[in-house]
């Protein structure tokens, strides 16, 4: 399986989330300047967080408009699996490819903390790693990942079994709705979420429970 | 607002410069005739005492420096300390007290931005930040709104720059009521064949700007930093500058691309007076001249003056001499990162400042006397008064359960939860051990075991009743957090806040801190790389606590053998090192005396430096053996909190049991040189052993285990309760 991060002015976990994708995969991903309009062939593209263009208008919705996220979405339409996290999945929500909205956290800070993640849907090409409702732990670290969907939208999603990640016990850190963390579109190709679970994939990082979702999006298991 | 450049010098512009009379006719001297407005606004950003460190060169230079891990001592934009496979680290740390009073936010993001800058000028990559603070009394009216200001700005900017912040300190005290602390650390990893220095070499050739326009934001800053505060403070806001933290990431990708290119010659960053100073230091390093040409500066505001120009303190820029040969290649990396990049002015060899702007001569001056020969004193100073002995028969007896219970949910010792989860603690992937520990540890890219520790100390009760015990005790305590941890200790950063140098009292405090500071640093081989010095830090009259912040890093060559604060298990035997043989004896200006008795007195504790490292050496060697399961040094609350704090880490609770006395010293004393750590029990016996040969005191004190704390014949306290204790001051004071 092969692999490309894409690169905007801003991101600042793309180092954490390059050196996540090798360990797990032994391969390092192809690196993606913004102004590229053509993506090279790869199973898996990601979107990395950080603060693309210092989050200045709306966190995601400059980098939403370079050149590459068109390109990331003509590859999405082809079935092309693509993961943004944090960041990553302010701007997927920008470009449209997902739905819904992320807000400022409900306690108006910002806040890196360790929290637990309920898999709600572990059959996704990225989750069938972890067992159903298994419960994992996953640092994160935002300013604005409170979700928030329409109630029609919310509803839909929830019913389609879009929704794969929760926050779990009580551990909610910005009053997302429905405590969800991370969403699949309807194709279940396109994941965003807000946790990182690239810092939580080796004995260093204190636990290997994101480990699973790269070993799942890589195809390293069945 | 436009300062023209045409302004007559009068007495009254030259003392509203910062100034002094003497100072002026140095300047007539020096260059034999009356400056230009421009060339006003140049030295007085020169010789502010910001700058130019004209009160504290003297003993600054008493400091110990140097060593054979040392590559790079004070004098460049941060120290650079060998850390061996061709790598090293570059740190530095510096305060923004003054701008974060006066606007919380912007002047602690842009203290972060500045430093930051400070050590990716040296061609270093960040890998940790930590930071100093200080505020007054929690019920002062501004306290509230300055702490959650200040630490919004330093995550704001840290965050988005994405460095984990991985240690710190946060006090309150009435004495920083109209002057709070913010000292802002920043460490990077560089190999040491790849290393930037600010000195300009070779004539005739490009200088060139980088990074952000020039507006007119900070101009008089560094003045501004120089000076006492009065009751028209908040007319100062202009004089702040707005951080950019997503230039600035541009920016560090920016330079470390084109270093690697080879095209870079020397680079200083532009921080504190911003072009003139990185311009005379770059040229006066190199003993060449600088011309430059105004008209080339980006600028993002119109009709800006040369003395604006010069004076601006605009973040996220630098100043490089560059190899022509390169410079379509080094243009095209800044174009990529949207950055400016323009050549602005040309080395020479004729020593002279030259600032050509609308093609006339706005300045014109000997470069040597601006930088590195400007006025130096030799302050009277009188030594501080010797702090009365404490009566210990004064001190009336206490619970020492429920005095636990008060000390852990204190303003100054609760947990501080609240503030270091607002910064990014994780990001790069590397953080090994994040604060709420005895030090921050970062382990180093690249290499398979080797993980780097951080601290950042300081007791200003202590140096406000002793300076010279005081700034002894800090030094200690950084060398002892590191050595918790497991790591060897490798030198040190200095950030020296405290009051008016021209008050003798104040300058006696200076003195004796650095005296403290310097010895020991030499016992413990532990030299001072860089550092900082903020004086005048008082308002209306009313002087700091005098604050001398020593942050250290240590080395750890093998992170799967390093200790945390958390107790492992239940059931391991806990030991206490170095101590005297009552435990704990000495209760001047400690904690438990002034948050449990409500008074500061007494002599701080002595630090014997040469038994400091004797049970220091013996910590760090166990702690590598593997057999010390979890370590903590006892530092504010003494015994009875350091346990408290191994138990809140862990959820296991522990009895403690005196051999002797169930007295607050035993509990509460502040002893120097003591850590807290377990065994197992079968590793007991040999622990033991190894201290009589390394001849230092070791005692059994109790064992881990259920889910509550004893400590002796005091009441049981929940594990659950010291926590939440603990953990409840700091969010419940800032919901107000």
């Amino acid at each position: 399986m092969k692999s490309a991060v894409i690169q905007l002015p801003g991101l600042n976990r793309d180092r954490d989330m390059i050196a996540a994708l090798k360990k797990v995969s032994g391969n390092a991903p192809a690196l993606v300047w913004q102004t590229e309009t053509e993506l090279p062939d790869v199973d898996l593209i990601v979107i990395p967080g950080g603060f693309s263009y210092g989050d200045y208008l709306r966190c995601g919705a400059i980098a939403a408009r370079m050149p590459v996220m068109k390109a990331v979405a003509e590859k999405a339409a082809q079935g092309v699996m693509v993961m943004g996290v944090c960041n990553g999945f302010q701007i997927l929500l920008e470009c449209g490819l997902l739905p819904g909205a992320l807000m400022r956290n409900a306690s108006l800070r910002f806040v890196c903390r360790e929290v637990k993640l309920q898999v709600a849907n572990a059959n996704t090409a990225f989750t069938r790693g972890y067992a159903p409702n298994q419960i994992i732990r996953c640092p994160v670290a935002h300013h604005d990942g409170n979700y928030f969907a329409e109630p029609e939208t919310l509803k839909r999603i929830e019913g389609e079994g879009q929704v794969v990640f929760r926050y779990a016990q009580g551990t909610n850190p910005n009053g997302s709705i429905n405590d969800i963390a991370g969403i699949v579109n309807t194709g279940g190709n396109v994941l965003g979420l807000m946790p990182h679970p690239e810092n939580l994939i080796e004995a260093a990082h204190g636990g290997t429970d994101g480990r699973a979702l790269f070993e799942s999006a890589l195809s390293k298991v069945a | 607002m436009n300062i023209p450049n045409t302004p007559r010098i009068t007495d009254d512009l030259v003392a509203a410069h910062g100034l002094k009379p003497e100072e002026y006719q140095r300047i007539l001297d020096l260059i034999g005739r009356e400056p230009t407005f421009t060339e006003l606004g140049i030295f007085s950003a020169m010789w502010n005492e910001h700058c130019s460190y004209k009160s504290s060169k003297k003993w600054l230079r008493t400091l110990p420096t140097e060593g054979p891990q040392v590559i790079q001592g004070p004098g460049e934009n941060a120290g650079v300390v060998d850390i061996g496979d061709g790598q090293c680290v570059v740190f530095k740390m510096e305060s923004h007290n003054h701008p974060s009073y006066i606007e919380p936010y912007q002047g602690a993001a842009t203290g972060v931005g500045g430093i930051l800058r400070d050590v990716f000028t040296m061609g270093a990559r960040p890998i940790a930040a930590m930071n100093a603070l200080r505020f007054g009394s929690p019920d002062h009216p501004k306290t509230r709104h300055l702490v959650a200001g200040v630490v919004a700005g330093i995550g704001g900017y840290g965050n988005s720059f994405g460095v984990p912040t991985v240690g710190g300190e946060l006090n309150f005290d009435p004495r920083y009521n109209g002057n709070c602390l913010v000292n802002a650390f920043a460490a990077g990893l560089a190999r040491t064949d790849a290393i930037f220095y600010s000195k300009a070499e070779g004539v005739g050739l490009p200088v060139v700007y980088l990074g952000a326009k020039t507006g007119r934001d900070g101009v008089g800053g560094a003045t501004m930093a120089s000076a006492e505060f009065d009751a028209d403070i908040d007319e100062k806001r202009p004089t702040v500058q707005v951080g950019d933290p997503f230039t600035e990431k541009c920016l560090l990708e920016a330079c470390l691309e084109l270093m690697a290119t080879g095209a870079v010659i020397a680079i200083q960053d532009m921080g504190a007076a911003g072009l003139t100073c990185s311009a005379v230091e770059m040229g006066a390093k190199g003993d060449l001249g600088i011309e430059l040409d105004l008209d080339k500066v980006p600028v993002r505001e119109e009709r800006m003056s040369a003395y604006e120009m010069m004076l601006s303190e605009s973040q996220e820029r630098m100043l490089m001499v560059l190899r022509p040969e390169k410079e379509t290649e080094a243009e095209a990396i800044f174009r990529k990162w949207g950055l400016d990049f323009a050549i602005v002015g040309r080395t020479t060899d004729d020593r002279r400042f030259r600032v050509l702007h609308q093609g006339e001569e706005m300045a014109n001056l000997p470069i040597k006397e601006l930088g590195d020969e400007a006025p130096e004193y030799d302050r009277p100073w009188v030594a501080p008064a010797a702090p009365a002995a404490l009566d210990p028969s004064s001190i009336p007896e206490t619970d020492i359960a429920d005095a636990l219970l008060k000390l852990v949910g204190s303003p100054d010792l609760s947990s501080r939860r609240w503030v270091w989860e607002q910064y990014d603690t994780l990001i790069q992937g590397n953080s090994l051990q994040i604060p709420g520990g005895d030090a921050g540890v970062v382990r180093v890219e690249g290499h398979p075991t080797k993980a780097l520790a951080f601290s950042s100390d300081v007791n200003p009760r202590y140096c406000e009743a002793d300076p010279y015990e005081g700034g002894k005790q800090a030094v200690a305590e950084c060398w002892r957090n590191l050595t918790a941890t497991g790591a060897e200790p490798l030198a040190a950063t200095d950030n020296l806040n405290f009051g008016s140098p021209e008050r003798p009292e104040i300058m006696g405090q200076f003195v004796r801190a650095i005296e403290g500071v310097g010895e020991a640093c030499r016992t413990l081989g532990f030299p001072i790389v860089s550092g900082n010095v903020s004086l005048y830090n008082e308002t209306l009259g009313e002087p700091i606590l005098p604050t001398p912040t020593i942050a250290g890093v240590g080395l750890i060559p093998d992170w799967s053998r390093m200790a945390r604060i958390g107790f492992a298990a239940e059931g391991e035997v806990i030991l206490l090192a170095g101590a005297p043989e009552d435990w704990g004896t000495h209760l001047g200006q400690s904690a438990y005396l002034r948050d449990v008795h409500g008074r500061a007195e007494g002599p701080p504790p002595p630090v014997d430096l040469a038994h400091e490292k004797q049970v220091g050496d013996f910590v760090r060697g166990l702690i590598r053996t593997g057999m010390a399961t979890a370590v903590h040094d006892c530092s504010d609350g003494g015994l009875a909190v350091a346990v408290a704090e191994m138990a809140i880490a862990s959820g296991i609770g522990a009895r403690i049991h005196p051999n002797g006395g169930n007295s607050a010293a035993v509990f509460f004393g502040e002893d120097q040189s003591r850590y807290v750590f377990t065994c197992t029990r079968q590793d007991v016996d040999k622990v033991l052993e190894k201290a009589r040969e390394a001849d230092v005191s070791l005692f059994v004190i109790g064992e881990t285990g259920g889910s509550e704390l004893k400590l002796g014949k005091a009441h049981a306290i929940s594990v659950e309760d010291i926590k939440n204790t603990h953990e409840g001051w700091f969010p419940r004071y800032m919901q107000g």
